[in-house]
């Protein structure tokens, strides 16, 4: 202990680093490549999973998409190639059944899977829009960003079926003129007058997203194109602790005893799980991150083994001088420990420029890409990690100094004076 | 001060044994300056190694200072070696990237003296061997004779009760050897003990008492008029 805090130690193990510049260089280089390997890499994992969260914030995590198809198979009767339609009735049974089910929201849609698009005029402007009809539960799954002084379809708007719509950002510069307040506007949908509430941001959530679409009140949609009780879609959110597959298979399920679809037909009852894809994402993020923790602990440890070879090497290059030392009065110990130390200086010298270097290429990197559309943001490693790693460097260190320094230990002192 | 009594020791070879010491009496008094003389292979290195506690006796006894020298680990040997002797080496033995000042400050830090203490302890004894000025000289850059100056001022650094020098003036000319002996001449009239292992008759000649060993037996132990070595310097 003594020895680790006296001045001299430390000279003398600077002097012995200094004397031999490649060499220390060389033995470092291993340490210093496993631990930048190490934090470059995890750093990136943990980039990329911030890149994906950041892309994904306004959809719930557990979302997933439920829609009918034609059977694929007769069953109780019917025959194949029935066509299912789904019901707003279902939510009651769906609710009730599955406890799992934080949100759900039925929609119906004109102008994607196949359907007409919406005719939408204003003035001598006209184009065709996908036109949502949405329950205000919606914005509990997917968060619509909506410019100031606008709101999405509220609970209100459903009961006295307004004609208020909601448009996309697209829709807005094609519809209306660049200095024109579109809020309070109003526009035609199949000729029936609406009255533009809020214009909603382009965002990157889901798959049929985009920015040039117009949603608006589900039983107003109902009335405008006489729907009935009849639903295009469930947009379905599970709780955060939930399976989201097993939800997905139970909605499922369920649907299928509803409307007499044999279990095994995997047609007649289409899903989307937006929840299993993220899983999947974020399962590749993490294993990024824990390839990363192999690969840089395996360099690391190939690192910290060169340290441990350079200085045995370096035992046998100063066999003499130790044997001076402990001429001298050295005790056995106080020869370990300085070649234990001289280890450990080495690799922890390595680590930390490892670290600096790690640390610096992924600041540059963030920098590089901001502009970039590509899932990376942030790329930190967490402070326990590095923590970790440097643990782990110590500890190898010592042990792999303990080599050394047991060989030069077990060389007698009378022997190692008469090596010439 | 050292007291041996029927010393043995042998090294194995393989199957043979090779008897070096054979039954070795031989005692040294304070401010004795005596020279171990003897051909190679006469046994005279492996008696300073077991003076030096470098090396272990098989047979026989060993006292330094009251102190019965037996069982040592390397511990302890390397605090009896710390506390009572101090040596000198032909190869004078210094560390090649610390200076002189360092290298003799060195025993110093293994007895745990305070750094400022020891830098001051250092120089004093590079003073000693008129060396004060080069003292942050890296060994490389002393002459041999300046060198072994230095480790003679790191031996004594220690304070020992000892003082072993094993051929110090081997790997040195005549005038430089004569310089080297007349220093050693001088430390030993301040009343510190010094044994030298010679096979130099000149050199033998400038101590005390000559011990000669020949094939593992002390032939001849006899004290001689000291020739000083101040003479033929300068």
């Amino acid at each position: 202990m003594r020895q680790l805090f006296d001045r001299d130690t430390w000279n003398e193990i600077f002097q012995s680093i200094r004397k031999n510049k490649l060499r220390t260089f060389l033995t470092m280089l291993g340490v210093f490549i496993g631990i930048y390997i190490y934090i470059g890499l995890s750093g990136a994992a943990k980039g990329l999973d911030n890149g994906f969260e950041k892309q994904f914030e306004t959809i719930a995590r557990n979302t997933m998409f439920i829609f009918a198809s034609t059977t694929s198979k007769p069953y109780a009767g019917f025959k194949t190639g029935r066509r299912i339609q789904l019901k707003l009735q279902d939510v009651e049974v769906l609710r009730k059944q599955v406890p799992e089910i934080m949100a759900i929201a039925p929609r119906n849609l004109k102008g994607i899977f196949g359907s007409e698009p919406g005719v939408v005029k204003r003035g001598t402007k006209v184009g065709n829009y996908s036109v949502y009809g949405d329950f205000p539960e919606f914005t509990e799954i997917a968060t619509k960003k909506i410019f100031d002084g606008g709101r999405f379809v509220n609970s209100s708007d459903i009961d006295q079926e307004r004609k208020v719509c909601v448009i996309g950002e697209r829709t807005q510069k094609e519809l209306f003129e660049e200095d024109e307040e579109p809020i309070g506007a109003y526009i035609a949908i199949e000729d029936v007058n609406f009255q533009v509430v809020g214009v909603h941001k382009a965002t990157g959530g889901g798959p049929f997203d985009n920015d040039s679409d117009i949603f608006i009140p589900f039983t107003t949609f109902q009335r405008l194109y006489n729907t009935g009780d009849n639903v295009t879609q469930f947009t379905i959110a599970a709780y955060d602790d939930a399976d989201v597959i097993q939800v997905e298979k139970d909605v499922k399920a369920i649907l299928k005893r509803i409307y007499k679809v044999d279990p095994t037909d995997e047609k007649a009852i289409g899903g989307f799980n937006l929840g299993a894809v993220f899983k999947k994402i974020f399962g590749f993020a993490n294993g990024l991150t824990f390839l990363s923790l192999i690969v840089g602990v395996a360099t690391i440890i190939a690192g910290v083994i060169g340290i441990g070879n350079i200085l045995l090497i370096s035992v046998k290059e100063r066999t003499k001088e130790l044997g001076v030392r402990r001429a001298l009065g050295a005790t056995p110990s106080e020869v370990r420990n300085q070649i234990i130390i001289e280890a450990l200086v080495l690799t922890l010298l390595a680590g930390i420029i490892g670290i600096i270097f790690g640390a610096a290429t992924l600041k540059l990197i963030d920098v590089l890409t901001a502009d970039v559309d590509i899932p990376y943001t942030n790329p930190t490693v967490p402070i326990p990690y590095v923590l970790m790693s440097l643990f782990l460097m110590v500890s190898l260190g010592i042990l792999i100094g303990l080599i050394p320094a047991q060989r030069a230990v077990s060389i007698r002192p009378i022997d190692a004076l008469r090596e010439e | 001060m050292i007291e041996i009594k029927n010393l043995h020791k042998s090294y194995k070879m393989g199957s043979n044994s090779l008897h070096v010491l054979k039954g070795i009496n031989f005692s040294v008094k304070e401010g004795e300056l005596v020279a171990i003389m003897g051909s190679s292979g006469s046994g005279k290195s492996t008696l300073l190694n077991i003076l030096g506690m470098l090396d272990e006796l098989d047979e026989g006894s060993y006292d330094l200072d009251g102190v019965e020298i037996k069982n040592l680990n390397e511990t302890k040997a390397a605090n009896y070696r710390n506390k009572f002797l101090g040596f000198v080496f032909q190869s004078f033995n210094l560390i090649n990237y610390k200076n002189a000042m360092e290298n003799v400050a060195l025993p110093l830090y293994y007895q745990k003296v305070a750094r400022k203490e020891r830098q001051e302890k250092a120089l004093k004894y590079l003073e000693q061997v008129g060396l004060k000025e080069w003292a942050d000289h890296l060994p490389s850059e002393l002459s041999g004779g300046q060198k072994q100056r230095v480790a003679i001022a790191r031996a004594m650094a220690a304070e020992p009760k000892v003082l072993l020098a094993d051929e110090p003036t081997g790997a040195l000319d005549s005038k430089t050897s004569y310089e080297v002996m007349d220093l050693i001449q001088k430390i030993n009239d301040q009343g510190n003990t010094i044994l030298i292992v010679t096979h130099e008759p000149d050199i033998a000649d400038m101590c005390k008492r000559i011990v000669h060993l020949k094939d593992g037996v002390i032939i001849e132990d006899k004290k001689v008029e000291q020739v000083r070595a101040a003479q033929y310097v300068q």
